[in-house]
């Protein structure tokens, strides 16, 4: 049978005014993938993922979340999205990280949505899981980007996603921080998230991904990640499972 | 002290001035964080080409103040949606346009008269019941509206793409949000006066702000900051004799000073850094 899947996009393009940012996109994810979307800056990694949320108007070709076209796409709490530049955040901006979470609960809630006592507990489960439970009273702009961009990892986790989209997530983080932010990802996607990684870095990500998508402009390979190997040697790195195996075998 | 209240008048303008000034300072804390903080200023200009025109017409200057005002705010948000300008722009360009529009049709209409120039300054204290009773209710329904949506306009004012992306009709809710504006700056157009009606809206926020503090608590704080300032403001107009909207104006300057220099002190910074 074949997999079910997450997302789907044929022929898509997309221009600013006459500047053409994406020509004839076609590619797919399925459920359960870990998909590293990679490019060079300005190359419409963000535009492309803008379209597949809706957030920009389709101007050709189609795309299907779950199999329902993102026109019609009203199943909000299965997508999780951290956008790039989350932790650009107006500084002086008055939320507590407990109230920043718990914006990923809207997505479930129907009207007149409010938040209660149960609530207060997922909240702080979801700040557990990324190990910021005891900033929960500080305020959002109070902490540091590292900090920041767990909460709206959290944020994220919230509403339980079926798929995660994350656009340049380690973008000023250091590099333990990185390391254990993949692991995290990782794990996530153990637990059957599709994961839909966006960054510029090709060989930082490679290891983490079951299959690839590098976009300029058009779309210059897609593939698992054996194939890209194959394709681009140098900027290919083994799977860190793979990498454990070894390890563990050594 | 209590014999203020016995007169019907101030019991009036008590009951207005509170209501108006919740409504003004919860819709301000949203307005400040999006910086669309002077779209207050700039509606307060269209109600004043709309009060102008309603009296041209001899017909209700509340009814197409609020006219005005509803489609200058939806015109504001298309004019920002639509070109690439800035929303300080595109209120500057709306609200002078009315501006204009009134001074035109007030010179027509043979010049400024008192009535004209009561709406610009407020007179809380010659209110009638009439009108305080649709001054309450359009500020209740603002309230209300505020309460009822409350988390989505939060994460609105947070950060808009996301919060489209959890399934919140932000484009709806932009326009409710200024349509509230529209009728919050017309509901206390007689109780600060059109010209200062934008900085009940402004200035209880800005204060608030200063405490660095929750969400939740940030509105209460501008609740309270703006009830105060309208409570002050009418007991010293009534013993000392000033003019209403002027003092709470200037009682809300005070209070953000204060704040700004409590929370200064609090995190040990100087007055001016
Ligand atoms: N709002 C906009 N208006 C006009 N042009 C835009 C806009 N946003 C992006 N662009 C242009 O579209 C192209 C693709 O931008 P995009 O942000 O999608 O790139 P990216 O791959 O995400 O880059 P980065 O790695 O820097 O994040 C760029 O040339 C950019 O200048
Ligand atoms: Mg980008």
């Amino acid at each position: 049978m074949e997999k079910e899947k997450a997302i789907q996009l044929k022929n898509v393009c997309f221009s600013f005014g006459n500047a053409k940012v994406l020509k004839d996109i076609t590619f797919s994810a399925d459920k359960g993938d870990f998909l590293g979307l990679i490019g060079p800056n300005g190359s419409g990694k963000t535009t492309l993922l803008k379209l597949i949320l809706g957030l920009y108007p389709l101007k050709c070709g189609s795309i299907k979340l779950f199999g329902t076209e993102i026109t019609s796409f009203r199943d909000w709490s299965r997508i999780g999205y951290i956008p790039q530049k989350a932790t650009n955040i107006d500084t002086i901006f008055p939320a507590t990280v407990k109230e920043v979470v718990a914006m990923g609960l809207l997505s479930r809630k129907k009207f007149p949505k409010t938040i209660n006592r149960k609530d207060d507990k997922e909240i702080n489960a979801a700040l557990k899981t990324v190990g910021m439970d005891e900033l929960r009273n500080k305020r959002i702009g109070e902490l540091s980007g590292g900090q920041q961009q767990r909460i709206f990892i959290a944020r994220a986790l919230i509403s339980k996603p079926d798929i995660l989209f994350l656009d340049e997530p380690t973008t000023g983080v250091d590099q333990n921080t990185q390391e254990s932010f993949y692991r995290l990802l990782g794990e996530l996607n153990q637990k059957g998230i599709t994961i839909i990684l966006i960054s510029h870095d090709i060989g930082k990500i490679t290891k983490y991904v079951n299959k690839i998508a590098s976009l300029n402009t058009a779309l210059e390979f897609y593939g698992s990640h054996s194939e890209f190997c194959a394709y681009d040697p140098e900027h290919c790195h083994d799977n860190i499972d793979q990498h454990r195996l070894c390890l563990d075998r050594g | 002290m209590l014999e203020i209240f016995a007169y019907g008048f101030m019991q009036k303008a008590f009951i207005t001035g509170i209501v108006i000034a919740v409504a003004c300072s919860l819709l301000g804390v949203f307005l400040v964080l999006r910086r669309y903080a002077l779209i207050g200023d700039g509606l307060a200009h269209i109600s004043f080409g709309g009060v102008a025109t309603g009296m041209l017409f001899n017909y209700m200057p509340f009814a197409s103040a609020l006219l005005f005002a509803i489609l200058g705010a939806l015109g504001i948000l298309k004019l920002k949606e639509k070109t690439l300008i800035h929303s300080d722009t595109a209120i500057a360009i709306i609200s002078y346009t009315s501006l204009g529009l009134g001074i035109f049709i007030a010179t027509i209409a043979g010049g400024f008269n008192v009535d004209l120039l009561s709406y610009l300054f407020g007179s809380i204290l010659a209110i009638q019941t009439s009108e305080v009773v649709l001054s309450v209710a359009l500020a209740l329904i603002v309230i209300a509206v505020i309460t009822l949506y409350y988390h989505d306009l939060f994460y609105m004012a947070f950060d808009e793409e996301s919060a489209k992306t959890s399934g919140i009709k932000t484009g709806t809710l932009n326009s409710l949000l200024v349509i509230l504006t529209a009728i919050t700056v017309v509901s206390s157009m007689r109780v600060v006066g059109l010209l200062l009606s934008s900085a009940l809206i402004v200035l209880p926020a800005a204060s608030a702000l200063q405490y660095n503090t929750s969400f939740k608590k940030t509105l209460l704080l501008s609740a309270a900051i703006s009830v105060s300032s309208v409570t002050a403001g009418l007991l010293m107009a009534y013993y000392y004799d000033y003019a209403v909207s002027g003092t709470i104006i200037l009682i809300n300057t005070g209070l953000f000073l204060t704040s700004l220099i409590i929370n200064r002190a609090r995190n040990g910074r100087p007055l001016f850094s």
